[in-house]
């Protein structure tokens, strides 16, 4: 287990009720843990607890544990309790995270993925060059760039810019990393080739997907939570929660009874 | 009936815009003609003391460069914090208006405040008191225009650059801004195509000068107040000096604008 969210309760700003409620889950080590639920049911801002990227808008009440393991030492650490602008980057060095437009920055397709690795404090060229190389090659599309890496990331086509995000992620050897419909905007093709890197990059990280998608769930993932309007209503191996679901509501939203 | 309204409304509306465009173009030709006879290789070479306007040009470029090293700075940091900090609180929404309102506000009301600021407590006109009153014109258009762009930024990006783990002020430096730069840019072009035609902000507080001066601590020349000054002189020379000093800079200001448009339309493609 490399995340423990435990009694977590997440209200946004302002508002009266919860948006998750007492959830309980586990994301495991090398592993696809998929999110599926019906639209608003908050998928999205469990995600976004793991990386707290919800404190870039101030307000918010967490309440709860989110338990990330510390590798140094095999601690469980609650990262609910960052408070410290330094201790946030480590976090979210640590948690990377990918979105469901593709969101290259206004650079070359090169400093797309040096930008975070010069933030981590890496000066050196060769080893910028190589750990670029290597996230490119990781995220499968260094045969599609390699000559023209000083372009413009924005001119790349929208799978190609949505592997390059993947690949700025993976280029800081993260734990964990969370995705947020990946593939919502993309074409079957760019789509496979994306749901096949996630595959390959279970090997390395720990993978935590959300997707309205449930042929994509059962195609990558090993568990899937699925969730109904603020509460984990199960959590269990994919398969299980394809084929023998507990509750009947997870029964009927598989089958498309609802959502 | 409903039909006749159309083609009356319509009528009318194209008279309307014929009127305005054929004053338009009655107003360039004229400036044309009268300018471009006016031109000769001497204005460009001698001050005004020797009826050139090489000092006046000189003199309104460096007004105006002042004006934006002292505007953009300001303008854009304030913008970065209406749309970056401010979190659109209540305090934030009265800026954004004060700085509409500054923006309509007339130049002859600004060149009055500088005076009363930095020209009346100093004692005389200086070149820094007019660069100051074109930078006070300058910012509300700067702010409003880096405000505008940011917006347009998607917040996705602001977030990416989070989840990689820059802190928020290198996000907006090295991303947010790098992804509105044309469109501030734009703005900022703009804004000095906007000042650099002034004239009643720089009366009272650069006053005006026949020499050629670097003097920025004194009264300093304009190609503007000069216009002015020089167009109801009995004087037919210095007379047509003035026309083409203002042929100059209307094409220097048409030509900033469509560059501006040109690049937006380039953007937006
Ligand atoms: N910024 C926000 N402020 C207030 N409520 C929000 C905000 N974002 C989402 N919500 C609410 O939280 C609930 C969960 O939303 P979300 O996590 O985006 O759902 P999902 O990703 O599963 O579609 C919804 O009811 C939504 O209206
Ligand atoms: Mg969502």
């Amino acid at each position: 287990m490399i995340m423990h969210i435990k009694d977590f309760s997440f209200t946004y700003k302002g508002a009266s009720k919860p948006s998750l409620k007492n959830i309980n889950l586990p994301i495991l080590e090398n592993k696809v843990t998929a999110l599926i639920g019906p639209s608003g049911c908050g998928k999205s801002t469990l995600l976004r607890s793991m990386n707290r990227i919800h404190d870039l808008y101030p307000g918010n009440k967490y309440e709860g544990e989110i338990l990330l393991k510390n590798l140094q030492n095999q601690k469980m650490e609650n990262i609910l309790e960052i408070k410290k602008e330094n201790d946030f980057i480590a976090l979210r060095q640590r948690v990377g995270m990918i979105f469901q437009k593709p969101t290259p920055f206004p650079m070359s397709i090169y400093d797309n993925i040096a930008y975070g690795l010069k933030l981590q404090g890496i000066k050196d060229k060769t080893e910028l060059d190589k750990r670029v190389e290597d996230a490119l090659k990781g995220s499968a599309l260094f045969k599609e760039v390699k000559d023209r890496l000083n372009d413009d990331a924005r001119g790349l086509s929208g799978g190609q810019q949505q592997r390059l995000c993947i690949a700025r992620a993976v280029a800081l050897k993260p734990e964990v990393l969370l995705f947020d419909e990946p593939t919502s905007a993309l074409d079957p093709i760019s789509t496979s080739a994306i749901e096949e890197l996630i595959v390959e990059l279970k090997e390395e990280v720990s993978i935590a997907i959300v997707t309205h998608n449930m042929q994509q769930a059962s195609r990558i993932s090993d568990y899937t939570a699925f969730m109904y309007l603020g509460d984990l209503i199960e959590y269990d191996k994919t398969e299980t929660i394809f084929l023998n679901p507990k509750q009947q509501m997870t029964e009927d939203y598989i089958t498309g009874k609802f959502g | 009936m409903r039909l006749l309204i159309n083609k009356l409304v319509l009528i009318l509306s194209t008279l309307a815009a014929l009127l305005g465009i054929g004053f338009l173009f009655w107003i360039l030709i004229t400036l044309s003609i009268k300018g471009i006879s006016a031109i000769n290789l001497h204005i460009f070479t001698a001050d005004l003391v020797d009826n050139g306007l090489r000092n006046l040009l000189f003199g309104q470029f460096v007004l105006a460069l002042i004006a934006v090293v002292i505007g953009v700075p300001i303008g854009m940091i304030a913008g970065i914090y209406l749309q970056e900090y401010s979190y659109n609180s209540k305090y934030a929404q009265f800026i954004r208006n004060l700085s509409d309102v500054m923006m309509s506000a007339p130049s002859i009301v600004i060149g009055t405040f500088v005076y009363a600021i930095v020209v009346n407590p100093i004692g005389h006109v200086s070149g820094w008191a007019g660069a100051i009153a074109l930078a006070i014109m300058m910012i509300p258009i700067v702010v409003r225009t880096t405000d505008d762009m940011l917006g347009l930024v998607p917040t996705e990006l602001r977030e990416a650059g989070v989840a990689i783990g820059a802190p928020k002020y290198k996000v907006i430096f090295n991303i947010i801004i790098k992804a509105a730069k044309v469109g501030i840019m734009t703005g900022i072009l703009l804004a000095f195509a906007r000042i650099i035609g002034e004239t009643a902000p720089l009366l009272f507080t650069s006053g005006n000068s026949e020499f050629w001066t670097t003097d920025l601590n004194n009264e300093f020349p304009s190609l503007t107040v000069a216009i002015y000054n020089l167009a109801t002189m009995p004087n037919e020379e210095l007379v047509n000096i003035a026309w083409a000093g203002a042929f100059l800079l209307t094409m220097f200001v048409l030509i900033i604008n469509l560059l501006g448009r040109f690049i937006t339309k380039e953007k937006t493609k």
